[in-house]
């Protein structure tokens, strides 16, 4: 069922490695993933991950000493790899774009927050300067800042952490972008303001049917706004599902333990556990399932071989050898 | 104008309240305030003084050997030179040459170093370090010498001497703005601009060179007073403006020998330069204050 919705985006055998002094890291390595059209899509892990990087690796902003070293990642039909430096500037911002995570910094400190949302349109729009003014005025009201015409003339500064984001939102969405990417664009804002942004996130995702990539470590973002879900370890992702699946039937043994590790009202006070032994070094990662070390079930097979991911129901994929018996896919 | 301001008063609004901050940060602290006014006296002096001075032909060099080395009275302010020229007319009127000094070497060091620093800091890699290795070989000679070296084998000159401190100077800006470049361009905006499709070009011309441009400011008020105060040691040397153009440095080598009997010829064009030095040098002061934008609405 899932399969007849349009595939926006497909990222295959992506391999991104960071060159550093003490020896290459492996920073992702993701077989399969795809978004669908005007979904909200979660990709979530601890911190070090890989999520950001295969965030930033779909605008290739992967800069020095990172590496894409081979893959693909299908934008609308076209290999985004395979473009030029030329070509993606103007994915980037239009077709795609991207909320980032500290509001605070990331409007430049010298210009008015009009100035810069007008900059955004009129680099991808043939808009004279009015109506660029104008279509930025209509964007900072469409994500509910009080008294637009007022806010295009101030600095950053003047403006709180929440107002912020909204205008970092405004201008990710003015020029209509078919995926957004918002790379743990809540975690700086306390919950009721984040709260308010996911709302408001969720309501523009609507109006303007675009898709939304959330990539975050707090999974309450991701159960209140996300229809499917990817989680991801050490550079792979290990399971891919519908939120609700993956939060009431968690497959991969990693997932189990992040699930079981968040504290859950109103349930029984159970204790809660997190997952033992640490983040694998990426340098020299586990060799098999990366997960091994740390899986309570491992199995001989799960260090010397990489598991694939196999669907074990309709449109929920595990990377484990426990589901092994499962059709292939 | 009424109707005109009831239209886009509301749009300029935030600008007028701009100036109006600036204008409380200077006047908080007097010393700024003070040298602030001096500077504007300069400047008024040197837009002026061609017009208003009362002798305006000894500024061009005119002779009157019999009125030579009169002390300062009403007649003649500052007194006279060896020539029976008006010290005051020529002091006033080189305020115009200073500051024109001043403005066109900065102005021409930072054309050459803040490219250059910006291109280095931020694209890096070998650019970076071949121009780095330029300004240091530049860096390596103390600024006056390689300016006296310069103005040496390019000949005596005012437009030379100048031509000379600013080859001297622009290394200093470029390793200022690399350095800022290098720390603005891991800045989340900078990302944010690369993911809205910014090219790098406009990075480095909307976003690198505005946020680093605090520092570079001061550092080139601060520049200033040196500037002026190199071009006067070049002329005192005979190296930059030749008589009788009535250059600061140039008045205090020729006053210098008639110092003894007449210091009147010496003083006043020497005290100019200290003013000027010291008010550019107070004033960055001030300006890095005023820039600064932590400092300013609170």
């Amino acid at each position: 069922m899932k399969n007849a919705k349009e595939r926006l985006l497909e990222i295959k055998n992506l391999i991104i490695s960071f060159y550093s002094y003490r020896g290459i890291v492996k920073a992702v390595d993701v077989d399969n993933l795809v978004l669908y059209k005007g979904e909200s899509f979660g990709l979530v892990g601890e911190t070090g991950c890989g999520k950001t990087v295969t965030a930033l690796s779909i605008l290739r902003l992967i800069s020095n000493p990172g590496i894409i070293e081979r893959g693909e990642i299908i934008f609308n039909g076209e290999d985004l790899l395979k473009k030029s430096e030329q070509n993606m500037r103007e994915i980037r911002g239009k077709a795609i774009s991207m909320v980032f995570q500290d509001p605070m910094s990331s409007l430049n400190p010298v210009f008015t927050i009009g100035d810069q949302a007008t900059r955004v349109i009129k680099i991808h729009q043939n808009v004279g300067k009015k109506e660029a003014r104008e279509r930025a005025i209509r964007i900072l009201e469409l994500v509910r800042l009080p008294d637009p015409r007022k806010i295009m003339g101030v600095y950053p500064h003047e403006l709180s952490a929440g107002m912020r984001q909204r205008v970092m939102i405004a201008m990710a969405l003015s020029c209509n972008p078919d995926l957004l990417i918002a790379d743990e664009s809540t975690s700086a804002l306390d919950v009721t303001v984040q709260a308010q942004i996911l709302k408001l996130m969720r309501e523009l995702k609507e109006k303007i049917s675009a898709s939304i990539l959330f990539v975050t470590h707090n999974l309450s973002v991701v159960a209140q706004t996300c229809e499917r879900v990817a989680v991801m370890y050490a550079g792979n992702v290990v399971e891919v599902g519908k939120v609700r699946e993956m939060f009431k039937n968690p497959r991969h043994p990693y997932t189990i333990g992040l699930m079981d590790s968040i504290p859950k009202l109103g349930e029984k006070a159970k204790e809660l556990r997190g997952i033992e032994g640490m983040v694998p070094d990426m340098i020299n990662p586990p060799s098999g399932c990366r997960f091994h070390p740390r899986c309570p079930h491992t199995m001989n097979v799960c260090k010397t071989q990489k598991p694939k991911m196999i669907e074990i129901e309709d449109g929920h994929l595990v990377s484990c050898f426990l589901y092994g018996e499962s059709r292939q896919v | 104008m009424i109707e005109w301001f009831k239209r886009y008063g509301r749009e300029i609004k935030p600008q007028i309240e701009e100036l109006h901050y600036s204008f409380f940060i200077f006047r908080k602290n007097p010393v700024t305030l003070v040298s602030l006014l001096t500077i504007l006296a300069l400047i008024s002096i040197a837009v002026l003084a061609p017009y208003t001075v009362p002798y305006p032909q000894s500024a061009l060099g005119e002779v009157h050997p019999y009125e030579a080395f009169e002390p300062p009275s009403m007649k003649h302010l500052f007194g006279t030179d060896e020539a029976g020229r008006d010290v005051f007319s020529r002091v006033l009127v080189g305020t115009r040459i200073s500051l024109y000094i001043g403005v066109l070497v900065i102005f021409l060091a930072l054309l050459i170093g803040l490219p250059l620093g910006i291109i280095a800091g931020y694209v890096g890699g070998k650019i970076d370090e071949t121009i780095m290795r330029i300004t240091d070989m530049f860096l390596s000679f103390p600024p006056l010498l390689l300016a006296l070296a310069l103005s040496v084998a390019m000949g005596p000159s005012l437009v030379n001497s100048m031509m000379a401190i600013a080859i001297a100077w622009w290394p200093w800006y470029t390793r200022l703005a690399r350095g800022q470049a290098i720390s603005i361009k891991e800045r989340p905006f900078v990302e944010a601009a690369r993911a809205v499709g910014v090219g790098k070009s406009k990075i480095m011309l909307r976003h690198i060179l505005p946020n680093s441009l605090t520092p570079i400011v001061v550092q080139a008020s601060l520049d200033f007073g040196g500037v002026i105060l190199t071009a006067a040691s070049l002329s005192f040397l005979g190296l930059g403006a030749q008589p009788p153009t009535p250059e600061w440095g140039l008045m205090v080598s020729i006053g210098r020998r008639y110092f003894l009997n007449s210091w009147w010829t010496a003083t006043f064009p020497g005290l100019f330069i200290l003013i000027t030095v010291l008010t550019f040098n107070l004033l960055s002061d001030g300006l890095g204050e005023v820039l600064n934008p932590k400092l300013r609405r609170a």
